[in-house]
């Protein structure tokens, strides 16, 4: 059924003001990516840039969420957005994407990171010991890896598409939030299939129930495989018709991605102007 | 450069959250299904679909005037507002149509090999098919279903019934080891008004397949598509007096079944309609099914995935406003897991859209109606007086049209009303049970017995509870799904006969 | 001045593409009178290696599509004969050198036989298979599957009819197909994979090789990715060298010698030749809470 059910989100017809008030809160949520080995100081400064206005002023845009980099391009990241800006930096760490490294380097990382200038971490759960069943040390690693992040918030990313299984998805989201995390992720976007709307919505009934359980509201963030404005609009009927209105902010909700923003960009505009657009019209991040 | 690990233990230590996000007090955790983001208007395009303003019958491949000369309105249910007026048929105008559909079954429909008869009907199957989205429009506008529903569920079924039964034209002799199936002749058929061109689909395409002609009619508040169908017969090459349509009242349906040249007759609506019907035959030759009313038992154990159950249950309940026969109408669920049950489920409904059935977001359309209106109001009403608790939405229903909101009852046991008498509405009655023997039993304590519905995990569990329940259609892990290939038809109350399938075929023939 | 007409080169279907054989090699068309009709290309063992590769990856997605899916798809492929009936027409007589009457009947029989196995697809699993009461508490069901890739030899005549004879009832359960046309008249196959190309078929279900048969028939008989082979080919030399094949590794061999007369009669229209090509998957489940 979760299948049926997450197809029935792609359903609704999200039209005219509606349209236009979902993707400004698209972009609002969007944590701009990238996770190159080439990347360098000035593909960042890119990102940023974009990131901060990522399109012309009269189509009246929010800036994006963040920007999400490998830990060594985070203090360019900081350097561009300068300490005050709206639009975070997010870091993957804990030998992102496949994790398979000892713990103190991992947690190394995330203390360099933070100190570097993240406000967030999108960490990896050691999906190795969820898979050979040792859940406890699954947690504690969490758990150590949230201490690590002092006050920068903690996505923990559970890699469905290595999970495969709904009720393994469902369980590790369990075990993520207990451990301490504030947001749950889907994926690194390194492994296909990476988010999709089912396994989004079994992540999202475990974030409300662990909130009716607990009080505490956790996100969710889905990364990798989100393409274009339709596909984001239907997650954020998923969110609004499961969670409700609670979770429709950037604080509680984010999209991984990097070619949707233009996507996204280019409806916008054609709301605004009437007229389907055209790539060239539009910068590169 | 090493770094020094505070070793965290489980037991010990709980996680500290240093999220932004407060910890809220239990009495205060609820979800907030509000206007945040509210969707804008997304109605289907149906300006372009021309209704004429009136329709005739449909006999002998021809519209033709009613004997009576008279025109019925028929109405759209979400505004009250007039559609198109359609042909009152009368015992006349029956015994011109049974005329022509012996006629063509004599001349041409049973001389004509099953590889040919199947050819037409392949031909239905791919006019419909491109004809899907006018015809959808149609169906909501006259029967106040959501265009949701009709674009992605009636309409692509009702052409996989022309396409499935099309290729068993020629195949009929494999159906049925060791006899020799043929025709029945001429056949009568009663169609209701929930799902008025999926009901014209199950009765037409076997009927067709199996080498009969028909007389057909639908239910005198939703006649348009059926009319429509008729047109596509005409654009397929249907030879003449094949199908024949006689659109009209009860009286019109009466005389097709009291008609002497009618071989058989299929009816699908109300148990007590198709007690009359049973009646009407005594003493003749004619064969007759009867798919008739239900009360159907969705069943929750406690080792079902509860969110996949829910979906399950509003699925059972609210798909086409629960006017279904086979609708899942009592929950029993596992009083274990009753408080969980509800409280996801009062979350759930609130998610569901009421409105304008045209609008694509639309949920739950208007009732069909202002009889069955009435009938739901009453009998939640004596819910209420018996002693059950009622959980609507809080929705805005639209001043003008029938409408009904997505509504359960709890604290309901088997001596309420509402537990036994089929509502036909957006309303579910709630009871619990405590073993697998008990919930069985409740199950089973009805004369209807069209479906079910079982939740649980627990493979071998769904079988057992299979086998024990006494209703035609059991659904396990999910709920109201339909194919040509998949008989359906009840036990008990709920009628006799089958449709769709191998043993669907065998109520079109003579197995010789 | 006289408009010159644009030839068409006649080409090997693999994969949902047109490609000449990797061999580079043709070899021309005659009609019986021996005038040239057209060249076309003379398949290799290396094509053929090179369609069981494109057919053993269409097996997964063509498996999992619906039955009402497939039955849609031949049906479709009836559709697109229909309408081009009067080119497959022109093919079948000046290769053969049939009546134009003659070759219609065979065209017009060929489309029916689409229709009537794409009212199979969804039906022959309730007519074969069964659900048996076993004397414990178990559910138990069996039911058909399909086999896999099957390599499907033709005869030379009727050259387009028997060959969709015989590869509608393999494809209809699931199985991909490799179809060695008619050896004397390959044009109309060759023409016949534009049909299949354009009728919604995912590129891979079937696959069609012109040439020699003689060359390829070792290779069938070995390759240990083919799961069946069936044989219309109508040579018992060639017969007994496919049918060895099943030594190798257990292949299914299915023969069927038929006159060419015999194609137009509706002894070829038979739900059984489907379960040459199926295999029967038996499950249990307990009963019990």
């Amino acid at each position: 059924m979760a299948e049926e059910r997450a197809a029935a989100f792609t359903k609704r017809s999200i039209k005219t003001s509606a349209k236009l008030a979902g993707l400004k809160m698209v972009v609002s949520m969007m944590d701009l990516t990238t996770l190159e080995g080439k990347d360098t100081p000035g593909k960042v400064a890119y990102l940023c840039r974009k990131a901060l206005q990522p399109a012309e002023a009269k189509y009246n845009v929010p800036p994006c969420g963040a920007v999400c980099v490998y830990p060594n391009m985070v203090k360019y990241a900081r350097k561009f957005l300068g300490d005050n800006s709206p639009v975070h930096v997010a870091s993957v760490a804990t030998g992102f994407p496949s994790g398979q490294f000892p713990l103190p380097t991992r947690l190394n990382e995330v203390r360099r990171a933070v100190t570097d200038g993240a406000d967030e971490i999108d960490m990896v759960i050691n999906r190795c010991a969820f898979l050979a069943g040792d859940h406890a040390k699954m947690f504690d690693e969490i758990a150590a890896i949230k201490e690590a992040c002092g006050p920068a918030h903690l996505k923990v990313i559970l890699e469905t598409g290595e999970l495969v299984t709904y009720d393994n998805v469902r369980l590790a989201s369990e075990i993520a939030m207990q451990a301490g995390a504030d947001f749950i992720k889907t994926s690194t976007g390194k492994v296909s299939p990476a988010a999709t709307m089912p396994v989004t919505l079994v992540m999202l009934e475990a974030i409300r129930d662990h909130f009716f359980a607990t009080g505490v509201r956790i996100g969710m963030k889905p990364a990798g495989g989100i393409r274009n404005s339709k596909q984001a609009l239907h997650y954020l009927v998923m969110v609004k018709e499961t969670l409700g209105d609670d979770w429709l902010t950037p604080d509680l909700f984010r999209f991984g991605a990097s070619t949707l923003l233009n996507d996204v960009l280019m409806q916008i505009a054609r709301r605004v102007d009437g007229n389907y657009q055209g790539p060239d019209y539009f910068s590169l991040p | 450069m090493k770094t020094k690990l505070k070793p965290v233990k489980l037991s010990a230590k709980r996680a500290v959250i240093a999220s932004a996000q407060p910890v809220v007090p239990l009495n205060d955790r609820r979800l907030t299904f509000g206007s945040r983001w509210d969707y804008a208007p997304a109605p289907e395009e149906s300006k372009n679909y021309i209704i004429p303003p009136r329709h005739e019958l449909f006999i002998n491949g021809k519209f033709v005037a009613p004997h009576s000369g008279k025109h019925f309105d028929t109405i759209n249910p979400a505004t009250e507002d007039k559609i198109t007026e359609i042909a009152l048929g009368d015992a006349q105008d029956v015994d011109k149509a049974v005329k022509a559909a012996r006629r063509a079954y004599e001349k041409v429909w049973s001389k004509m090999p099953g590889r040919e008869r199947g050819k037409y009907l392949y031909r239905i199957a791919r006019i419909i098919q491109e004809k899907m989205r006018e015809l959808a429009v149609l169906e909501s506008m006259d029967g106040g279903k959501p265009i949701k529903e009709t674009r992605d569920v009636d309409l692509p079924i009702v052409a996989a019934h022309f396409f499935y039964h099309a290729g068993w034209a020629d195949k009929l002799q494999y159906a049925f080891p060791g006899r020799t199936p043929r025709p029945l002749g001429v056949v009568g058929q009663i169609i209701p008004w929930n799902f008025p061109l999926l009901m014209a689909a199950w009765k037409i395409a076997p009927a067709l397949a199996c080498g009969n002609t028909v007389v057909i009619k639908p239910s005198k508040t939703t006649s348009l598509t059926l009319v429509r169908l008729a047109q596509i017969f005409q654009e397929a090459e249907l030879p003449e007096g094949v199908v024949n349509v006689i659109t009209g009242v009860g009286e019109t349906g009466t005389a097709i079944v009291k008609h002497p040249d009618v071989n058989k007759i299929a009816f699908t609506g109300s148990t007590e309609i198709g007690k009359q019907l049973a009646e009407m035959i005594v003493g003749t030759d004619k064969c007759i099914t009867l798919e008739l009313g239900g009360k159907a038992a969705n069943i929750v154990f406690d080792d079902a995935p509860i969110d996949q159950a829910i979906e399950g249950i509003v699925a059972g309940i609210y798909f086409n406003m629960g006017h279904v026969c086979c609708a899942g109408s009592r929950l029993l669920v596992q009083e274990n897991i009753f408080p969980t049950v509800v409280k996801k489920l009062r979350d759930r409904i609130q998610t569901l859209r009421i409105g304008n059935p045209l609008d694509k977001n639309t949920d739950i359309g208007a009732i069909n109606n202002k009889p069955q209106l009435e009938k739901i109001r009453e009998l939640v009403q004596s819910g209420v007086d018996e002693g059950a608790e009622v959980v609507q939405t809080s929705c805005t229903l639209p001043a003008r049209g029938y409408w009904y909101p997505p509504t359960f009852l709890t604290g309901v046991t088997a001596s309420h009303r509402v537990a036994q008498e089929e509502i036909f509405g957006p309303v579910l009655s709630v009871m619990t049970f405590r073993t697998p023997e008990e919930a069985v039993e409740r199950a089973n304590n009805t004369p209807y017995g069209l479906s079910a519905g079982v939740w649980t995990d627990k493979g071998s569990k769904i079988f057992k509870i299979v086998n024990k329940l006494r209703a035609g259609v059991v659904w396990a892990n999910t709920y109201n799904k339909f194919d040509p290939t998949s008989p359906f038809g009840g036990y008990k109350e709920s009628g006799f006969g089958r449709e769709g399938g191998i043993q669907g075929l065998a109520a079109y023939c003579r197995l010789d | 001045m006289n408009r010159l007409d644009v030839k068409k080169t006649y080409k090997l279907y693999i994969g949902g593409k047109f490609p000449r054989s990797e061999s580079g090699r043709y070899l021309p068309a005659k009609s019986p009178a021996g005038a040239h009709l057209d060249n076309f290309a003379h398949a290799s063992r290396k094509d053929f290696r090179d369609a069981v590769v494109a057919a053993r990856a269409a097996v997964d997605g063509w498996g999992k599509a619906t039955a009402y899916n497939r039955g849609q798809i031949l049906y479709r492929a009836a559709e697109m004969l229909q309408n081009r009936a009067g080119e497959l027409v022109n093919e079948v007589a000046r290769s053969t050198g049939v009546s134009a009457a003659k070759a219609k009947r065979e065209v017009t029989l060929a489309i029916d036989r689409l229709v009537h196995y794409a009212g199979w697809t969804d039906k022959y699993q309730q007519v074969f298979g069964s659900v048996n009461p076993v004397a414990t508490s178990h559910f138990d069901f069996t039911t058909p599957e399909p086999t896999g890739v099957v390599v499907v030899l033709a005869p030379d005549e009727p050259s387009l009819l028997a060959l969709v004879s015989l590869v509608a009832p393999v494809i209809l359960s699931g199985n991909t197909a490799i179809v060695v046309a008619s050896e004397k008249f390959p044009l109309p196959a060759a023409t016949f994979a534009e049909i299949l190309a354009t009728s919604d078929l995912p590129g891979g279900v079937v696959n069609i090789l012109t040439g020699k048969r003689a060359e390829l028939v070792s290779h069938i008989a070995s390759h240990m990715d083919v799961n069946a082979i069936v044989d219309g080919a109508g040579n018992a030399e060639l017969s007994a060298k496919l049918q060895a094949g099943t030594a190798i590794n257990l292949k299914r061999y299915a023969k069927h010698s038929l006159a060419s007369a015999d194609w137009f009669t509706s002894k070829v229209e038979d739900p059984y030749w489907i379960l040459n090509t199926v295999e029967f998957k038996t499950a249990w489940h307990p009963i019990g809470v």
